[in-house]
């Protein structure tokens, strides 16, 4: 790793220390590029090694009012020297490029964490925006810190002076100071950085200049201010070999729907209509036309989903993506999918809800909806992803069950893993499960709700001659697919489809317990709390508490081992991000109780919270269930 | 033509053989009478290769009827859903059937972005101006003051021209036919065919229970002639038993002249463009004007790229410049780096 130490240092050699884990979040308006800087530097921090994930969070409005606080954007990234598995419960380095940004930030930081603030940013306008009555940097407030004030807008414009950069452009510049200072402290090298900004200026190359001069005079500055008396050295992770990148939940989902495809041999047709956070999925599968892939960004969500019925009724994998008020659009197309029994996958990317709700927070409150929000006995598979790079194993087996049980599949994700990234260990098109689009071309003995060994009715692409029928949304007659009103059909045809449904519980792993089998407690989970849930039962167990932990990725039909996991245990705690929706499933499906844990602010859990509950619990004393 | 020879169905092969269960007298009879008729003369078209994709209505019973493909899909969606099938199969001829209600109301959005995008579809509109499946109720071509079973005063709404609105979101084939003409209405499934883009034909349909008579002012064979003026590219607008009426434009407004009247020749009638939007909008204004003919024929037919050939011309560019998409190489992306 020669090549990757930063440049020696001249001066004073301040003590390097070692730590396991380090969460940093850079902080500042929303225009200050700490998006960009926080990619930078986990992307950076990726590359030596460690496990890292990080956290994204936006202000709703796209350019909020400068200095505001709600217009303060931020980027966590919580890297480690061995398997993390949260973005971090606090914050040990908060960069604040301005008040606001510190005092919308402030609560997250730890005791004696460490401040860096952009002091140029800290005078009256700024501050009263913040509503700060007097500057916290003067007035004692931060005492509990280790504050380091560093004039990185004048620092900035001194290092671009002889460039003569128009103003604007050259404090546009400042983030990657502070990004410099950064890599200086944790002792990284800044060359994926500097490699970027080539490629990504290379139109213009003051630009590249101007930002290379400044990164640099940020890590000079960390080295010759001699305002920080300790570097901190983080140790790589023992991961298992082999080749990572990094991914955050939306690209993991376009990743693999596509290669779902790819493996089975079909056609990939979303269609899609962009709300937040679910947006990307459709930007990123558009930029994939190379791969054969036709993106439709529909007038509405019920087009983006009918449109995909359409393709899948033509022969292709049809999709749709979307986040809670489209996926209440989509209702009745859903019900549609699931009379015609077609494969199609719908991504709900929930947030805060009910209706428009908290757009850019995220929320689990979707999970009810998902099992039953449809008109009539309309049972369709329900999976969740609990991590950014579970979304590409979760959508990958989505696509699986959605083709092989004729079946629309809702693969939940959330605002969180949605925008949350982490390392991922590549995979290979050739390490997916198998998978086929078993498209009929036999006109013999064919009818179009003739069912095979695990009740699935037969695909047939439009243009197989010999084969023409007709499908639709009435009740059908079993076998032959005509339209049938009688009483006996419609009963025997609405156990048919779920009896379909509940076969696929034959078809996925069991539900895996971490820590004892059995014992006095078993912390269950499902999606993105998976993260907080693990830290929480590995930090207990390590204290030598009993505790074990299982977490749901099929929701609908749920593993067929559940019960015997559950009876196991004198006591299931349920920690969710909404008021007890999987706990409610789990005493209604097992009739076992549930103590519950919920949290609904937009935000998702922390591991101390879920700590603080299983001791509370061992305590006895854990609430009703 | 010469391909004639090509023709290997018949009417018949193109009936599913199941009931047909529209009420008798129903509109809807002829229509797909002629629809069975023409489709033999789809040169080079497999049946396998047709769909038929509908809503929900009366009207969208149609391809249970059809020995072809076919998807009776949710109220409204027809378009939405058509337009999922052609661009991910586009070898496959797409047929859609649909109600004034189905088409206009809940599916109006869908309608007025498939004509936008000019996706190859063929919409067949059966206009019988009520919501025939759900008895009688006012529909968005009801006319204003009619009285229906929600609204027993009348109604209070003003209808929308099916026309005019096709040819204001940029349909770019826009035509009407009449259930009861069935050789016109043939020849326009026929144009429907041909043209590359989408294809919207508005039919009068009569709904002999709930709206009976709705279009017999003009379409009584008795006086349909008198009435009913048959749009022709390159033709003069003339009309009428004794071709003794004609359209002249003057400035922007149309007016009826006799040419009988010693003053008029049919020098002075209008020469129908189909190529020009402007006019199919001063033509399309003439319905429910008593003082006109209602035109029926092909209002507007423009030549547009489709969809679906824009999409499979991005693919076959974005392959051309970036190579055949590589999938484990995808999956790597462009940042990994090796742990060891
Ligand atoms: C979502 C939904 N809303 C309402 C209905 C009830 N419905 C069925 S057909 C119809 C109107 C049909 O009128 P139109 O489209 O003109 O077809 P027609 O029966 O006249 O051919 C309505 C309101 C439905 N099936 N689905
Ligand atoms: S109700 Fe009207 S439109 Fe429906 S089948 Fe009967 S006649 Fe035809
Ligand atoms: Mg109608």
């Amino acid at each position: 790793m020669d090549e990757k130490t930063p440049v020696e240092p001249e001066h004073s050699v301040p003590e390097v220390v070692t730590v396991e884990d380090v969460t940093i979040r850079f902080a500042g308006d929303s225009g200050d590029g700490m998006q960009l800087t926080g990619a930078q530097f986990s992307d950076t921090i990726a590359s030596y090694g460690n496990d890292l994930g990080t956290l994204p969070d936006y202000p709703a409005e796209i350019r909020a009012p400068a200095g505001s606080l709600y217009g303060v954007s931020g980027y966590t990234i919580h890297f480690s020297s061995h398997e993390i598995y949260t973005t971090g419960d606090q914050v040990d380095v908060l960069v604040a490029m301005n008040p606001a940004a510190l005092k919308v930030n402030l609560k997250d930081i730890k005791k004696n964490g460490i401040i860096i603030v952009n002091s140029d940013s800290f005078e009256r306008k700024n501050l009263e925006l913040a509503g700060y009555a007097e500057n916290p940097l003067k007035d004692g407030s931060l005492s509990g810190y280790s504050v380091h004030s560093i004039p990185i807008t004048k620092s900035t414009l001194e290092t671009l002076k002889e460039l003569n950069l128009p103003l604007k452009t050259a404090q546009k510049c400042k983030n990657f100071f502070a990004l410099g200072v950064i890599y200086w402290l944790y002792n990284k090298s800044p060359e994926i950085t500097l490699k970027w900004i080539s490629e990504k200026f290379k139109k213009s190359p003051e630009l590249v200049d101007a930002n290379i001069r400044v990164l640099k005079a940020g890590l000079f500055f960390g080295e010759t201010a001699e305002i920080f008396d300790t570097r901190y050295e983080v140790k790589p992770a023992e991961l298992p070999k082999g080749t990572y990148r990094n991914l955050n939940g939306n690209e993991a989902v376009a990743l693999g729907l596509v290669a779902a495809a790819k493996k089975a041999g079909v056609n990939l047709f979303l269609g899609s209509y962009p709300i937040t956070p679910a947006t990307e999925i459709l930007q990123f599968l558009s930029g994939m036309r190379n791969h054969g892939v036709k993106t439709f960004q529909a007038e509405d969500e019920i087009a983006g989903i009918a449109s995909a019925i359409g393709a899948s009724f033509s022969g292709s994998l049809g999709i749709t993506t979307t986040s809670g008020p489209g996926m209440a659009l989509k209702t009745e197309a859903i019900g549609l999918a699931v009379m015609a029994e077609l494969p199609l996958v719908v991504v709900n990317v929930q947030r805060g809800g009910p209706s428009t709700g908290l757009p850019t927070k995220t929320e689990q409150a979707d999970l009810l909806q998902a099992v039953f929000g449809r008109n009539g006995e309309c049972p369709v598979a329900v999976v969740a992803a609990s991590t950014p790079s579970d979304c590409f194993t979760m959508s990958v087996e989505a696509a699986r069950l959605a083709m092989k049980y004729m079946t629309p599949v809702i693969l939940l994700t959330d605002g969180y893993i949605g925008n949350g990234s982490e390392p991922w260990k590549v995979i290979t098109i050739e390490e997916l499960p198998e998978m086929t689009a078993k498209l009929n071309t036999n006109p013999e003995g064919f009818h179009p709700y003739n069912r095979d060994e695990n009740l699935v009715r037969p695909w047939v692409k439009p243009g197989t001659p010999g084969m023409e029928h007709r499908i639709g949304g009435l009740e059908k007659q079993h076998i032959y697919g005509n339209i049938s009103y009688d009483p006996d059909n419609h009963e025997f045809m609405v156990k048919t489809r779920e009896q379909k449904i509940q076969n696929i519980a034959n078809d996925i792993p069991e539900l895996e317990v971490v820590g004892d089998k059995s014992g006095k407690l078993l912390v269950l989970g499902w999606g993105s709390t998976f993260g907080a849930i693990t830290s929480a039962v590995e930090n207990q167990i390590a204290k030598g508490n009993k505790v074990s932990a299982a977490h749901l990725k099929y929701l609908y039909p749920m593993p067929k081992n559940t019960l015997e996991v559950l009876k196991n245990f004198d006591t299931i705690l349920i920690p969710e991000v909404n008021t007890g929706q999987l706990a409610k499933l789990i005493r209604m499906n097992y009739l076992v109780g549930a103590v519950q844990f919920n949290k609904v602010k937009g935000t998702p859990f922390k591991a101390f919270e879920i700590e603080e509950k299983i001791e509370e619990v061992l305590k006895g004393l854990g609430g009703k269930k | 033509m010469s391909e004639k020879a090509e023709v290997k169905y018949t009417a018949k092969d193109y009936s599913s053989g199941i009931d047909v269960r529209w009420c008798p007298g129903c509109g809807d009879f002829s229509i797909l009478a002629q629809v069975q008729r023409s489709f033999p003369q789809l040169v080079g078209v497999e049946k396998e290769k047709i769909v038929f994709i509908s809503g929900i209505g009366c009207s969208s019973r149609f391809p249970y009827y059809m020995n072809t493909y076919g998807f009776h899909t949710i109220h409204g969606r027809a378009a939405a859903i058509a337009s999922g099938v052609k661009t991910a199969n586009p070898d496959l001829s797409v047929w859609m059937a649909t109600g004034d209600g189905d088409c206009l109301s809940i599916g109006g959005n869908h309608f007025v972005h498939l004509l936008r995008r000019n996706i190859d579809i063929n919409v067949l509109l059966f206009n019988n101006r009520i919501y025939g499946l759900t008895k009688g109720q006012n529909s968005p071509t009801s006319e204003h003051g009619k009285v229906t079973k929600s609204t027993p005063l009348g109604n209070i709404e003003y209808p929308v021209n099916p026309i005019a609105m096709a040819i204001g979101v940029e349909g770019t084939f826009i035509a009407r036919a009449m259930d009861v003409d069935t050789k016109h209405l043939q020849a326009l499934i026929q144009r429907a065919h041909q043209h590359k883009g989408t294809s919207f034909i508005e039919i009068l349909q009569n709904c002999v229970i709930f709206n009976d008579g709705a279009f017999d002012n003009y379409t009584l064979k008795a006086h349909r002639e008198d009435r009913v003026v048959y749009l022709e590219h390159g033709q003069p607008m003339v009309f009428g038993k004794e071709k003794d009426k004609a359209i002249k434009l003057d400035g922007f407004t149309p007016v009826l002249i006799d040419l009988k009247d010693g003053k008029h020749s049919v020098n002075d009638a209008l020469v129908y463009n189909e190529k020009s939007k402007e006019l199919a909008y001063i033509i399309s204004q003439f319905s429910d004007n008593s003082a006109m003919p209602l035109p029926v024929g092909v209002f507007v037919d423009l030549d547009y790229s489709t969809f679906e050939d824009d999409m499979t011309n991005q693919i076959a560019e974005a392959k051309k410049k970036y190579g055949e998409g590589d999938i484990n190489s995808l999956l790597r992306g462009k940042s990994s780096w090796e742990i060891n």
